[in-house]
């Protein structure tokens, strides 16, 4: 049967893709960017939207919350996974009340005066059944995935707004997002890099051998020297994996001291990052925010003897506060961390945060 | 009236220090021709009273100006009229006579006098042995008079006259010029940057006539980073002068005191080209010639050169094995039961203090952490955990994860500088900075003899360059900055230095007790005036 073909082929997507999230766990970060594993889980919600059977909004959001759920399982660090499937989630709850006839800003927000006024707040429970629906919210997922894809080109957009020539700017490992809008701004203006290479995995050693082909000045230095340049340095510019509910930041071990050393020398810490890493999670939950990965990179097996009675830790990632951030820069344009709990508003639904 | 007192004096010294004095004599003619060579360049316009400056002085008078330098205290027993063989006495004797009669002559015969009157007072002040009010007299001076320190050649690479200076130098002593390596950041292009696969040994020839072997061997092992760590570079230093002063002999129609230290000149040099020297050496080096400079010259060799070997085995012994004991003594105060101590690289002090902390039975855990590319800290692991101390390792970039779990940050210096700054390995700065973001007491151990009077804000200035080679990794097969030298924008930077500001550290544990940072000049101040 063709459905039973098609649900098999829905499948096996799934499954490998989340094959591919578990394998991606090492240090050097998944085998896709960020911004691709968000296009893939886009597409694959897409496809579960177009082939699953469902009737009515609230069925199709219970699957899509079950699919959401396996992936996150899958690898709980990749948070761009956990987003997409908010932000799915979040255009079919507006589908529905656009379709119900209600106007979208009544229903969306969430304000105190409402919340004390009416009483029984969302008796919703996305039963009723609408024609269009589906057509609409594969629509809105097209639209998201356009956006996604143009979301490199538009920060890249804005790097000259934010350098000027013969600037010093120091970045740390790698980030796509970074090199994009570096590239975009060495196109005009002449500057000079400083990368760090941020050990053990030497992510910035890519970083440099890209930057400097497109003949950017780079300087690679040691994770130790960063406090000893930050003085000659006018703007640290860096990546991110995930910003979280707070302002905060989940990026690369060392930013934290990169963020300190700036705030000593009263630099500017701009964050370059698209809407789809911003995630309603908060920095406190103890065990869940850092990720280890192998120690035998940091103490290799032929340290041999010692190995054993020693306790080596290889953590991926840091938390940055956000009293270190200056600027977030994201496809949406400038923003300062202040602000990053009313873009989560318009982007995630609070009921769904919890998946 | 001055010339009876003169005589007087004269005969008193005559019988016990007529040999010293024909060597003083003759240190100090040398002297005076070269300060006359430098003042003929400099005060030529002034032409008759400088002329006549300049006779006066030929046989018998000191210039002023040596009263404010060290040499000073050892220089000045010789007096002022010393009767060198005879063709300076007779001037001596003839002077007073004509005086009366020319007018010039007069007033140098006036100013030769006050001269003679001034040295005999300052002779008797000193020989009943308050020699102490002499250098207190002296000491305002010398604090009087600008101090004019000359720019060490190792951080002005970038400008050609003092490069090419440099090379004249080295010619001359015969030792081979490094050459640079590699593309050079440009905020360094005032520093050297060189290279491991090349070092200075391959230039010279083997066997070398003007360079003793063991420090042809000590300069390989710095350049290529066997001896590294500044307590073990200076005891490498100390121990292969001993072997220098065992092998040596004075030639004939030399002395011991002043040979000994022109020999040493080419093989400090041909030690800075193999690795600038550290604060610590140039230290020890200043303490060696001064005790050589300080031998009489009517002692054999034999007695002189036992005396020298006695005189390094005493500093090692006193500054850095008893400090050592000290610094630990002080340092095991500060470490309590349940403490989590962090340490970064490898310092032997540290070490020393954990170790003997251990020892007395203190319970605590060590973390150490390390960074790319010296990875130096696994050394100091492995000689932890051979004693059993439990620890942690990380790499610096695991700084932030790792601090809400430490108590206390122990760091060596490499210098203490007089602004109150610590110049250590690179890296520590970073340390003090996330360790005081967490409130956590950070302190650096430090013996005295790493104290140093240059004053420094930021790293830039006074750095040194390693190897750009070492940050290449391959991982996974894969070498990302293989071929870093064909990109003309990418430049490596491989810096071995930088420097704490003192309000991240909290406190300094030295031999002589615990200070603050900004007490490093007070510390200074001391040991000038003991020596």
């Amino acid at each position: 049967m063709p459905g039973a073909d098609k649900e098999a082929d829905l499948t096996e997507r799934i499954e490998a893709f989340l094959a591919d999230l578990k394998r991606g766990g090492c240090g050097t970060g998944p085998i896709r960017g960020s911004g691709e594993t968000a296009r893939e889980t886009t597409a694959l919600l897409r496809k579960v939207t177009a082939q699953a059977r469902w009737s009515s909004a609230g069925d199709l959001m219970e699957i899509i919350r079950k699919e959401g759920r396996r992936m996150t399982a899958a690898q709980p660090s990749e948070t761009t996974v956990g987003n997409m499937v908010l932000r799915v989630l979040k255009i079919i709850r507006e589908e529905y009340a656009r379709s119900r006839g209600s106007s979208e800003e009544t229903d969306q927000q969430e304000s105190l005066h409402k919340l004390l006024t009416s009483g029984g707040l969302s008796d919703e429970n996305f039963r009723q059944h609408y024609v269009h629906l589906k057509a609409n919210v594969i629509e809105a997922i097209n639209e998201l995935l356009t956006e996604l894809e143009g979301t490199t080109d538009n920060i890249a957009m804005q790097a000259l707004e934010h350098i000027h020539s013969n600037e010093v700017i120091m970045t740390v490992g790698r980030s796509r997002t970074v090199e994009a809008f570096l590239k975009d701004a060495a196109r005009k203006r002449k500057f000079h890099v400083i990368v760090a290479e941020c050990a053990p995995f030497c992510q910035g050693h890519e970083m440099a051998t890209n930057l400097s082909k497109a003949s950017i000045e780079t300087t690679v230095i040691a994770d130790a020297a960063i406090f000893a340049v930050m003085s000659r340095v006018n703007k640290v510019i860096i990546g991110t994996q995930t910003v979280l509910a707070n302002g905060g930041l989940r990026a690369v071990n060392g930013t934290h001291t990169v963020a300190l050393a700036a705030r000593h020398h009263s630099t500017p810490l701009i964050v370059c990052a698209p809407m789809f890493k911003l995630s309603p999670q908060f920095p406190n939950e103890e065990d869940t925010f850092h990720k280890f990965v192998s120690p035998h990179e940091v103490l290799p097996f032929t340290e041999g003897e010692i190995l054993s009675k020693v306790n080596v830790h290889c953590p991926v990632f840091d938390y940055v506060p956000p009293e270190l951030i200056t600027l977030f820069i994201s496809n949406i344009g400038g923003n300062a961390p202040s602000y990053i709990y009313r873009l989560m508003s318009e982007l995630y639904h609070p009921e769904d945060h919890d998946l | 009236m001055y010339h009876r007192y003169v005589v007087v004096a004269l005969s008193r010294r005559k019988p016990n220090e007529g040999k010293e004095l024909t060597k003083e004599e003759k240190q100090r003619l040398r002297k005076q021709k070269k300060h006359q060579k430098k003042q003929k360049e400099r005060k030529n316009e002034k032409g008759p009273s400088e002329t006549e400056k300049d006779k006066t002085p030929v046989s018998l008078l000191p210039p002023p100006q040596p009263v404010a330098t060290q040499k000073a205290p050892s220089a000045l027993p010789a007096p002022a009229s010393a009767p060198i063989p005879v063709p300076a006495s007779a001037p001596f004797h003839s002077s007073p006579a004509p005086s009366p009669a020319d007018k010039p002559a007069k007033s140098k015969a006036e100013l030769k006098a006050e001269r003679r009157a001034r040295q005999e007072t300052d002779r008797a002040a000193k020989q009943p042995g308050s020699s102490s009010s002499g250098i207190k007299t002296k000491v305002p001076l010398s604090e009087l008079n600008p101090v004019v320190k000359r720019l060490p050649e190792h951080v002005q690479v970038d400008d050609p006259a003092v490069v090419k200076r440099l090379a004249k130098k080295l010619e001359r002593q015969q030792i081979p010029l490094r050459s640079d390596y590699g593309y050079k950041v440009s905020l360094f292009s005032h520093l050297h940057q060189y290279s491991r696969k090349a070092p200075l040994t391959q230039l010279l020839s083997i066997p070398s006539t003007v360079i003793h072997p063991s420090i042809v061997r000590l300069g390989l092992q710095y350049s290529q980073g066997i001896v590294a760590g500044s307590n073990a570079r200076s005891v490498a230093l100390l121990h292969a002068f001993k072997q220098v002063i065992r092998d040596y002999t004075t030639p004939p129609n030399e002395e011991l005191s002043r040979d000994l230290v022109n020999k040493l000149k080419p093989y400090i040099s041909f030690l800075n080209q193999c690795r600038p020297l550290s604060a610590s050496m140039g230290n020890a080096i200043k303490y060696i010639k001064k005790e050589i400079s300080n031998i009489p010259s009517q002692c054999k060799e034999e007695e002189a050169k036992t005396k020298l070997l006695t005189c390094i085995d005493r500093y090692i012994e006193e500054k850095i094995v008893l400090a050592a004991k000290a610094i630990s003594k002080y340092a095991i105060e500060k470490i309590s039961d349940g403490d989590v101590i962090l340490v970064y690289g490898y310092s032997s002090l540290v070490n020393n203090i954990l170790c003997e902390a251990f020892e007395k039975s203190r319970k605590f855990r060590v973390i150490v952490v390390d960074s790319r590319p010296r990875l130096e800290g696994r050394e100091a692991l492995r000689r932890l955990v051979q004693r059993g101390i439990s620890c942690t390792y990380v790499l610096i970039s695991a700084l932030s994860y790792i601090l809400p779990e430490v108590s206390k940050v122990f760091l060596g210096a490499h210098a203490l500088l007089a602004n109150g700054y610590v110049m250590s390995r690179v890296g520590t700065s970073q340390i003090a900075l996330v360790a005081r973001t967490y409130n956590v007491p950070v302190l650096v151990c430090c013996e005295t003899y790493k104290f140093c009077e240059r004053v420094q804000t930021d790293s830039f200035v006074s750095n040194e360059l390693d190897d750009p080679d070492d940050l290449m990794v391959t991982r996974k097969g894969k070498t990302q900055l293989e071929n870093w030298q064909d990109v003309s924008s990418l430049g490596l930077l491989n810096l071995v230095y930088d420097v704490t500001p003192p309000d991240f550290v909290d406190l300094v544990i030295t031999d002589l007790g615990m200070i603050p940072c900004t007490s490093v000049p007070v510390v200074l101040r001391v040991k000038n005036l003991d020596q």
